[in-house]
């Protein structure tokens, strides 16, 4: 009974061993499932855009949408900026921002300088809102449908890749829905 | 035809690692001699063609072969040599090589330096060694193969080595913190032989610590060239980011500090002896792990390219042989393992625990963060969520303090007991010295109550002085202090050194983090700005063009108090073949501050974004783990760990006599 506690370590790492080997089959891409089909949580918070005046989720466009979290401190997000900017001017879906753990200035600073795809920004300086919303760190972007219900998530930097093959066509077909359904 | 040999060599390598892992573990068990002298010669072989592999892969990057895969995705024909060499460990497959060739030297080391020791002793040390670089090696060729081949349309040119990774500090970086890393395995090694052989005496702790004490040495320079790069090449101001790739290096570091105090103990006392051994394989499994987790893509792999999970099935098939076997032989063999004496409630042996609890809970703590994010997706299946510094700071900075605290207590007490009474008369002064001190200079210097820096400077001055009374304690009864000062054993000195720069190190820590002050700025030409007592002017960019990138280089006037100081140039970069843009910062480094400048991005009115940075103190942190590395390193050098073999070869000793040996008297420390 003495010895048996000399058996702890090799029990612990056999533990630690069967989590790693489970995690190294985890896509840490997909989609938490608590999410999907799940309206975009509640919020009240300020905005660049709009002063004093907080936005919550009637702020939000009433069509199929991009939600994007980023940050001035966020190099990826930077990677990203042209492929929205192309968007926002060929007019091919609004995109949101979410800038998140940020602050006011540097956030402004940053989209003078790179440009600013954003049709409004939501202010989630704390990170509160990105704890409900799920957001392991900027960048992530959702595609969100005319409802307000997530219907896609992608963790990590877009390319070009991505938005063309698995971005937009979740857009394009969330934006014919709403367009067969008047 | 070149890099085929270099496989050739490796497959080799491999071949002779098996032979190594088994021949002389038998030999050793059924005590044949022959089988048991194999030991030597097979680990040169492994060593030498390890070399050749390495040579191979060295030559294919100088001759820019781009039909091996791993040359035309790490380097360029515009890249400088310097780099081109260094690109041999800038990816994931060279980086292995270079490992198990570390491990092949270390081996070699071991062969070459254990005269001392029972021919069979060694003989199970290296074939354990043995089993580790059979598995590195069988991992390279069956999933990570340096010498894979893009034919037959090579590329015309590669696509460079990553650009943060092109620098001086990284030229060191990997290679010491691998050496370090890969040393543990030597203690692993030798811990896993005393269990098979159930003998675990003074001379076993002997023949361990100069090892320990270098692996742990080189393993300090390691991380803090690692510190040090991301620091001034990656720009973001810091110089720790309890990023999930440095965790386990620290972990490690932390497991083998508390290896090595509790070997002391082993050697001196023989207590905690099963203790030790257990630190031998936590050590050596955190080196693993820390492997795992930066190769298999575990943790990492959230903003990263997908990772393929065969390597990391692998690693971790191969984590769990050498460490799920290694613990399971502690559980059966650790009853052998007795302590010989007992020790006072009030003793340096206590201390000594003290201090190794302290440190494998906050190692444990840094795991335990590290993992969290995994454990907890995996649990859940499919929520991330994210450890940030908070909770590392929250737990590590209240544990270094008490650890600073117990090491000037440690320092005094004496083995096996120690009164109250005679610490509270050594320390008493001490600590009414550090506290007075301690709260006037702060004081006196801010004039302010600034109780951060108060408690920082407590702290330190308590080491400090304590050193200096025990150092003044063993040297009282000699008849001078000239002659007591020569009479300090080197490893004495090595001791008080590493000591030292622990408390330098986290003092400057602190301070640092308390100081430090920043400023995001966008300034036109001829704009300055002020930052504390300095005022940075944007004097003008100009283009810069380097071997393998461009850059615009700003002009910085720095001034303090109006008076010039000095010009800074800070570099916007953009590496052509790779099209990376980096930052390079403009530092003025001084022993009590570092001014620290990055350049952001120009608008289209001219005016260029950059930020500024005042760091006080924040190099303390890198000279600390100089005396610490160099401490580690001046113990290793002790002439008593070489004592018992001059002592041998003078009387012609038959093998295994040294064991005899290992009870003699020593000197404390």
């Amino acid at each position: 009974m003495k010895n048996l506690k000399l058996y702890i370590p090799v029990a612990i790492f056999v533990a630690l061993a069967l989590t790693m080997w489970r995690g190294l089959y985890m896509d840490p891409r997909t989609l938490p499932s608590m999410l999907i089909n799940r309206p975009v949580p509640e919020f009240e918070l300020r905005t660049l855009e709009l002063g004093d005046q907080l936005a919550s989720r009637d702020h939000l466009p009433d069509e199929p949408f991009i939600l994007n979290v980023w940050g001035s401190y966020c190099l990826p997000c930077l990677q990203e900026n042209p492929i929205f900017m192309a968007a926002r001017e060929a007019g091919e879906v609004p995109i949101v921002g979410i800038n998140y753990k940020d602050t006011d200035d540097a956030a402004r600073e940053w989209l003078d300088i790179n440009g600013n795809p954003f049709a409004l920004n939501v202010v989630d300086d704390s990170g509160r809102f990105g704890i409900d919303l799920g957001v392991y760190g900027a960048p992530e972007t959702f595609v969100v449908d005319a409802d307000g219900l997530i219907r896609y998530k992608h963790i990590g930097v877009i390319d070009y890749r991505i938005w063309d093959e698995e971005i937009m066509p979740v857009v394009r077909a969330l934006q014919s829905d709403t367009g067969a359904e008047p | 035809m070149i890099p085929e040999l270099g496989n050739f060599s490796l497959i080799l390598a491999f071949c002779l690692s098996v032979l190594l892992a088994i021949v002389p573990l038998v030999g050793a068990t059924r005590d044949n001699a022959l089988w048991i002298s194999l030991a030597r010669p097979l680990t040169a072989g492994v060593f030498v063609f390890l070399s050749v592999s390495l040579m191979i892969l060295t030559y294919s990057f100088v001759a820019d072969d781009f039909s091996v895969q791993y040359v035309a995705a790490n380097s360029n024909t515009m890249l400088p040599l310097q780099y081109k060499i260094t690109a041999v460990w800038g990816g994931h497959e060279g980086s292995f090589l270079f490992w198990t060739w570390m491990l092949g030297a270390w081996m070699l080391a071991v062969a070459i330096f254990s005269k001392a020791m029972p021919d069979a002793f060694v003989a199970r040390v290296l074939a354990i060694m043995g089993m580790i670089a059979t598995g590195y090696t069988l991992f390279m060729l069956a999933t990570s193969n340096p010498f894979d081949r893009v034919l037959p349309l090579p590329p015309a040119d590669g696509s460079d080595l990553n650009a943060a990774l092109q620098d001086v500090a990284f030229i060191m970086h990997p290679p010491s913190l691998y050496m370090g890393y890969v040393g543990f395995s030597v203690v692993f090694a030798f811990a896993m032989a005393a269990l098979l052989t159930g003998r675990l005496d003074a001379a076993w702790a002997r023949w361990c610590r100069p090892w320990a004490n270098l692996a742990w040495a080189i393993l300090t320079l390691g991380l803090s060239l690692g510190s040090w790069w991301a620091y001034y090449e990656l720009g973001w101001g810091g110089w720790w980011a309890w990023d999930p790739v440095e965790n386990p290096p620290l972990v490690t570091w932390l497991l083998g500090a508390a290896m090595i105090h509790s070997l002391a103990a082993t050697e001196k006392r023989g207590v905690f002896k099963s203790w030790t051994v257990l630190l031998a394989i936590m050590a050596f499994a955190s080196s693993l792990l820390g492997t795992f987790i930066t190769r298999s893509g575990l943790l990492t792999s959230v903003h990263a390219f997908a990772t393929d999970p065969t390597r990391g099935v692998y690693i971790l098939g191969f984590l769990g042989f050498i460490v799920g076997g290694s613990l399971l032989l502690y559980a059966i063999r650790a009853p052998v393992l007795k302590s010989e004496f007992g020790f006072g409630s009030l003793s340096r042996e206590v201390f000594l625990l003290a201090n190794n609890l302290i440190l494998v809970v906050a190692s444990a703590a840094i795991l335990l963060g590290t993992l969290y994010p995994m454990v907890y997706q995996a649990i859940s299946g499919g929520d991330l969520i994210s450890v940030g510094p908070p909770y590392f700071n929250t737990i590590f900075v209240p544990l270094m303090g008490l650890l600073v605290v117990l090491m000037g207590v440690g320092l005094i007490s004496r083995w096996k007991k120690t009164s109250g009474r005679y610490l509270v008369q050594q320390l008493g002064k001490v600590a009414i010295a550090a506290i007075a001190l301690g709260v006037v200079i702060p004081v006196l210097l801010t004039m302010d109550i600034p109780l951060g820096t108060i408690g920082v400077t407590i702290l330190g001055l308590w080491v400090v002085f304590a050193i200096g009374k025990d150092i003044a304690l063993k040297t009282a009864n000699k008849p001078t202090r000239g002659a007591g000062l020569k009479s300090l054993p080197v490893s004495y000195w090595g001791m008080q050194f590493a000591h030292f720069g622990f408390v330098l190190t986290m003092a400057g820590a602190c301070l640092t983090s308390i100081y430090s002050i920043e400023r995001s700025v966008l300034l036109q030409e001829g704009q300055s700005a002020d930052l504390g007592r300095y005022t940075f002017t944007f004097e003008g960019i100009s283009p810069v063009q380097g071997p393998n990138y461009i850059a615009d280089e700003a002009s910085m006037r720095v001034e303090r108090d109006g008076d010039l100081l000095r010009y800074l140039y800070p570099q916007k970069r953009l590496y052509t073949a790779s099209r990376t843009p980096t930052t390079q910062m403009g530092i003025d480094g001084r022993f009590l501050r570092d001014l620290f400048i990055t350049l952001g991005d120009p608008r289209q009115d001219g005016a260029w974004s950059m930020t500024l940075y005042v760091k006080p103190f924040v190099r303390w942190i890198w000279i600390g783990t100089l005396f610490i590395a160099f401490g580690g390193i001046l113990a290793v050098t002790d002439k008593r760990y070489r004592r018992y073999k001059t002592r041998q070869r003078a009387g012609q000793a038959p093998q295994g006599r040294t064991i005899e040996l290992g009870s003699a008297p020593e000197a404390s420390v």
